[in-house]
């Protein structure tokens, strides 16, 4: 019988972190914003078409996440994928390309925000359908246990997903099996636009991991040390054949459901104080700065460095060219 | 040649293509102690072992680590225990498995097959007889086979296994205990090819899964009564044959189809189409189909007996055609 889930927070003095470790963080997190803001700019000046979804304020959970995982682990990820995506090591180019619905696309421009994936860094795919990761991940896992590699699988899944069949199916498939899974919860507060708890039976998605008999751990998802820690005992111990487990990360969402969702449904106070109060990147460079594990000209080195490469990826996906309509056929079948 | 249940002969495809690649294994309820609802996986555990899986009650979960478990390297093979079932997971089928390669730029294709056995037996009633294979002949991606004997059974399960594409492949379940000839050795028959079961020059017939065995009784009347017919047994549903039927059809110009599913969107509504689009002209006869009325498969005899096709209703057809 597993307890009820446990409320971890970061323990590790930053002294104890290697110097890699801390700037692979800051380096991702910003990273990831910056992109995601050039995404949502491009988006409105009609350059980047379709439905595109934002993981603005929720860096911390991908980049602490994702430290913790080899190129050769797998990520399932959802419809708000480009954070996963570039913390499991995609190419930026290739990436901004594919949202740009061009040829050079890691999808060669036939799936675009909704649906990118990069399998050579072991991201096997957002996913348009809310809890479509959930049993794919279970079977890469899986996979892994048949192989007798000491791989994993992170399915990354959020609170409105979590009332998904699918993942119950597969959270009592992953335990009966001891399946090396983790179902990573970024609780952002909001499924599309309703307040989870107004559909959900649960004010802990963690607290679900009991009815499966797997460990269920809640951790602050904005406190990229937080989730680093807690995703590193629950990595571990999935790599040691122990099995699956809920992670909660409670975060918010920041922007829109979608870039230009007009949000009726709270208000701009409302947000606006949430990311004053949480907003991962601040709060990283608050406490390296305070700690003296990192200066202020390093962190602006790594920014700059970000940025240039951010350039160049926009740069690259602006001029790439479309796909050629005889593409259409290609790649149907094997 | 040596003559085996259908049964038997997809359980000797499995037999063969798991030992000649050990990335393929079975997942699906009731396959480890019962061999199957169907008894179709009998004795697989004994030389595989933990490659023989038996699932939750979960047809989401299995579809989809099946998956999962194809993008990680390994060939699944599933069960669906009923063809009906595909409701529960059509998420899976549609939205995944059939996507994935084509939507990520063919980076990895999901390399699997789905069995799912289908069809009228036993007054199963509404939720256990139907057939379904025309719901994925509308799904650009998979490919859906459907075999209406032991040597197709073997030569297409085998085929489905190799085949880096996800396959869809239906079994009747009346077809099980059904024994025929199957070639000695190894045997493959190719996915996409529809086979001209007999020549015949007034009408051509096209048919599959169970309802080929119908046609071919069908075609014996009528031969009899002075119509030839010409069987073709689709054997693939996607991708469809369309030269075979074709070429068949500007010989002798008349063109009906058979099949258990309900007419109404069914795959012989598509055949009927292409022929129409491409080979009006040769036609001297609308286009006849034979298939299930527009209802629920019914329980009572009397009613499961009305909506069944029998090789009458299908003789029946053909006449008014001539």
């Amino acid at each position: 019988m597993c307890a009820m889930p446990e409320r971890k927070e970061a323990v590790l003095p930053l002294t104890g972190y290697d110097r890699e470790a801390l700037k692979f963080f800051y380096e991702t997190m910003v990273k990831i914003r910056n992109f995601e803001l050039t995404v949502e700019k491009y988006f409105f000046e009609g350059e980047i078409p379709g439905f595109v979804h934002l993981y603005i304020g929720e860096e911390a959970i991908a980049t602490g996440v994702m430290a913790n995982l080899r190129k050769s682990d797998y990520i399932q990820s959802t419809h708000r994928g480009h954070g996963h995506t570039i913390a499991k090591g995609a190419d930026l180019k290739h990436m901004m390309a594919e949202l740009f619905g061009k040829s050079t696309g890691c999808c060669k421009g036939k799936g675009g925000s909704m649906h990118i994936a990069d399998f050579s860094v072991g991201m096997l795919g957002a996913n348009g359908i809310v809890g479509g990761g959930f049993t794919m991940a279970t079977g890469a896992a899986l996979a892994q246990k048949m192989q007798k590699t000491d791989g994993v699988s992170v399915a990354f899944f959020g609170d409105g997903a979590s009332n998904r069949g699918t993942f119950h199916e597969a959270a009592n498939m992953a335990a009966v099996w001891k399946l090396p899974v983790i179902f990573l919860c970024e609780n952002n507060q909001w499924a599309s636009t309703t307040p989870y708890l107004t559909t959900t039976s649960v004010a802990d998605i963690a607290d679900r991991a009991q009815g499966y008999g797997m460990p269920g751990v809640i951790v602050d998802g904005n406190d990229v040390f937080a989730v680093y820690e807690a995703a590193k005992d629950l990595i571990d111990r999935a790599r040691r054949g122990e099995g699956p487990c809920i992670l909660e990360c409670k975060t918010y969402r920041i922007k829109g459901h979608f870039v230009g969702d007009p949000e009726m449904y709270r208000t701009k106070k409302e947000v606006q104080q949430v990311l004053e109060e949480t907003d991962p990147i601040p709060r990283f460079e608050k406490k390296v700065l305070d700690a003296g594990v990192m200066t202020r000209e390093e962190l602006d080195s790594i920014a700059a460095r970000v940025n240039k490469e951010l350039n160049e990826a926009l740069e690259y996906a602006r001029t790439s060219p479309e796909p050629e309509v005889s593409a259409l056929f290609e790649g149907l079948y094997v | 040649m040596k003559t085996i249940t259908f049964s038997q002969a997809t359980l000797e495809a499995m037999q063969e293509e798991m030992r000649r690649d050990e990335r393929v294994f079975v997942l699906g309820e009731d396959i480890v102690r019962q061999g199957g609802i169907f008894g179709q996986f009998k004795g697989l555990p004994d030389e595989f072992g933990s490659r023989i899986i038996d699932t939750p009650i979960s047809e989401t979960a299995i579809v989809g680590a099946s998956v999962g478990a194809a993008l990680a390297g390994m060939r699944p093979v599933a069960d669906m225990h009923f063809a009906d079932f595909v409701g529960v997971c059509f998420d899976e089928i549609y939205n995944q498995m059939a996507k994935i390669y084509y939507m990520f730029g063919g980076q990895k294709p999901v390399s699997m097959v789905l069995r799912a056995p289908d069809g009228l037996v036993n007054q199963a009633a509404a939720q256990h007889s139907q057939s379904v294979e025309a719901f994925f002949l509308h799904i650009p991606g998979l490919k859906v086979v459907i075999p209406s004997n032991p040597a197709d059974a073997k030569g297409l399960l085998k085929s489905a296994i190799r085949d880096d594409n996800p396959v869809l492949y239906f079994e009747h379940k009346q077809l099980f205990p059904v024994k025929g000839e199957v070639p000695e050795g190894e045997h493959l028959v190719p996915i996409g090819k529809a086979k001209v079961v007999k020549e015949g020059k007034d009408v051509t017939l096209v048919s599959w899964s169970m309802t080929m065995n119908l046609a071919i009784k069908a075609a014996q009347t009528l031969e009899k009564e002075g119509i030839s017919v010409e069987l073709i047994d689709l054997r693939t549903v996607s991708p469809l044959d369309k030269e075979t039927i074709l070429s068949s059809v500007e010989k002798t110009s008349r063109l009906a189809i058979a099949h258990e599913a309900v007419k109404q969107g069914g795959v012989g509504a598509e055949i009927s189409a292409i022929v129409a689009e491409e080979a009006l002209d040769c036609l001297d006869a609308p286009i006849v189909r034979v298939g299930a009325p527009f209802t629920p498969v019914p329980f009572a005899r009397s009613l499961e007996q009305a909506y069944r096709i029998t090789p009458e209703k299908i003789a029946a057809g053909i006449r008014g055609m001539m």
